[in-house]
């Protein structure tokens, strides 16, 4: 779904989100409360630039307007894949943007995170994955690399990891399997603004993740082995 | 002088802390190993490639990681990234004066890609918690393989950072660029451009570690020691500081230089006199040309 569609959906017609290049942001209003939004589009590569435009408003938010909500709203191929932002130390501006969000929810605003096209690796883990609650459209895509090239990588047959990822979904790319696992919350299917409305009013403010992955049976380990840390003599 | 780099995980903590004091947790004799390695024929190790416990350093009770490079790159996979986070939520329960991370990861592992990219999300919250609580995070990064992908993410999210010259930070790795980009975008076999965009040095001059120090052990020891009382408190202000800096410094480089001069106009732009001169400098004489 394009962004425009979805502000559409999501709000009214005359939502006033606009987009600059690849960054989309405004504010606008949802049950008669003023809402910031900040996200990407086109699948944007993220890089410092991108990430220093959304931590910008996020700090802007927290300073003039306390306890309004956050939605971010997700479309990314990942990071951006250029030495000069890896000189420029994007890992430290991905870090930055995650720690914006961060002190965002610890100042008692609500982040929602929306993966609404695509969502990859770095450019999830400091958007949608350290907001209260991420959700995601049932026809969005995420995934931390495509079969083929993990198989390249990793150096295991395509169709092994192919057959795999059929019942496992620690492999394949998809976003039931990130709602298995708990990484995502749950899809917005038909009514967006009424699943916005009680993702605002009622996501978790701690880190339920490896709980829902295990009880979702997608990720039956992680909780357990935290507990186990906790435990150890 | 002990090599960093050469040492494994164990090794590097039984010369980093205080001798004999390390208690592991979840050690390999529970033979806790990942449930998705087996299914693709790879073999496991009995603690998914990371040590956690805690251990004195000088006497105090810190908390430990340290990855084991050598076990698929350091990646963070399911059971590897949930001791992370079971360490860092147990420093909130518990209160130990640091939290030490030895880094040595390539970021997510490939092979269970999913679960290891929530897993980096869950260590970078519990670690903001552990911060938020006022206990100090110190990274450490000095190995071969160095500290990228959502590790490199996680390492700037903590309060204090000690790099060797031979230790490289970042996100995407050279070769990743390369193929992504081509050869013109980052050759990733050139070895002094790759520490001139990644390397200690370099992130010892824009700040991005807070120490720089010879592949020693013991220096990492003497770095960690000193920097066992580092706190920032993650503020609106210290936010808003470092908004600035990371704007200004983007606003130093110009875009479309060469691999050649794009890192020596950045160290000259931040006030390093004589950038040319760094890659041939000692870890001594570098640590004096920082500027700010």
């Amino acid at each position: 779904m394009d962004w425009q569609t979805l502000a559409a959906r999501l709000f009214t017609a005359d939502h006033g989100l606009t987009a600059q290049g690849d960054f989309i942001s405004g504010t606008v209003s949802f049950e008669g409360e003023p809402l910031t939004v900040i996200g990407t589009t086109n699948h944007a590569p993220i890089g410092v630039e991108l990430a220093l435009a959304q931590a910008r408003v996020i700090l802007d938010t927290i300073e003039r307007h306390a306890g309004r909500s956050i939605l971010i709203l997700i479309d990314t191929q990942g990071q951006q894949l250029r030495r000069r932002d890896e000189l420029l130390g994007i890992n430290r501006a991905m870090a930055h943007l995650g720690m914006c969000i961060d002190l965002a929810r610890r100042r008692g605003h609500v982040v929602i995170g929306l993966v609404y096209d695509q969502a990859l690796s770095g450019g999830f883990i400091t958007s949608g994955l350290i907001a209260d609650a991420c959700y995601a459209l049932p026809e969005a895509e995420i995934r931390v690399m495509r079969l083929p090239a993990m198989a390249r990588i990793t150096k295991l047959a395509p169709e092994l990891l192919e057959s795999l990822s059929q019942a496992n979904p620690v492999f394949a790319p998809g976003v039931e399997n990130y709602v298995a696992m708990g990484g995502v919350r749950g899809l917005w299917r038909d009514d967006l603004a009424g699943d916005l409305r009680v993702a605002l009013a009622g996501s978790p403010t701690v880190d339920e993740r490896a709980r829902d992955g295990a009880a979702r049976g997608g990720r039956r380990l992680a909780a357990d082995v935290v507990r186990r840390v906790l435990d150890a003599a | 002088m002990i090599s960093y780099a050469e040492a494994s995980a164990r090794e590097r903590l039984a010369l980093l802390f205080d001798a004999g004091s390390l208690r592991e947790w979840l050690p390999p004799a529970e033979r806790l190993t990942s449930p998705h390695l087996a299914q693709l024929g790879v073999p496991c190790a009995f603690d998914d490639g990371v040590v956690i416990g805690r251990a004195t350093l000088s006497g105090r009770l810190v908390f430990v990681a340290a990855q084991e490079g050598a076990f698929m790159g350091g990646g963070v996979g399911e059971v590897h990234g949930a001791k992370l986070v079971g360490l860092l939520q147990r420093a909130l329960r518990d209160r130990p004066d640091a939290v030490l991370l030895l880094a040595d990861s390539g970021g997510v592992r490939l092979h269970e890609a999913n679960a290891g990219l929530i897993a980096v999300s869950e260590v970078m919250r519990a670690l903001l918690d552990v911060r938020a609580a006022g206990i100090p995070v110190i990274v450490l990064i000095g190995s071969n393989n160095g500290c990228f992908g959502g590790m490199g993410i996680v390492a700037r999210c903590a309060d204090h950072v000690v790099m060797s010259d031979i230790g490289r930070l970042a996100m995407s790795g050279p070769e990743v660029i390369e193929a992504s980009h081509g050869v013109e975008e980052f050759d990733a076999r050139d070895r002094a451009l790759v520490w001139r965009t990644t390397g200690g040095k370099h992130r010892w001059l824009t700040g991005d570690c807070d120490a720089l120090v010879e592949d020693d052990v013991a220096a990492f020891r003497s770095a960690a020691i000193e920097s066992l009382d580092t706190r920032r408190p993650l503020t609106l202000d210290a936010l808003q500081a470092e908004h600035r800096q990371l704007a200004s410094r983007l606003a130093l480089l110009p875009a479309g230089l060469d691999g050649e001069t794009e890192a020596i106009t950045l160290w000259q732009r931040l006030g390093v006199s004589e950038p040319v001169r760094v890659p041939a400098l000692d870890v001594d004489a570098v640590r004096a040309l920082r500027t700010a």
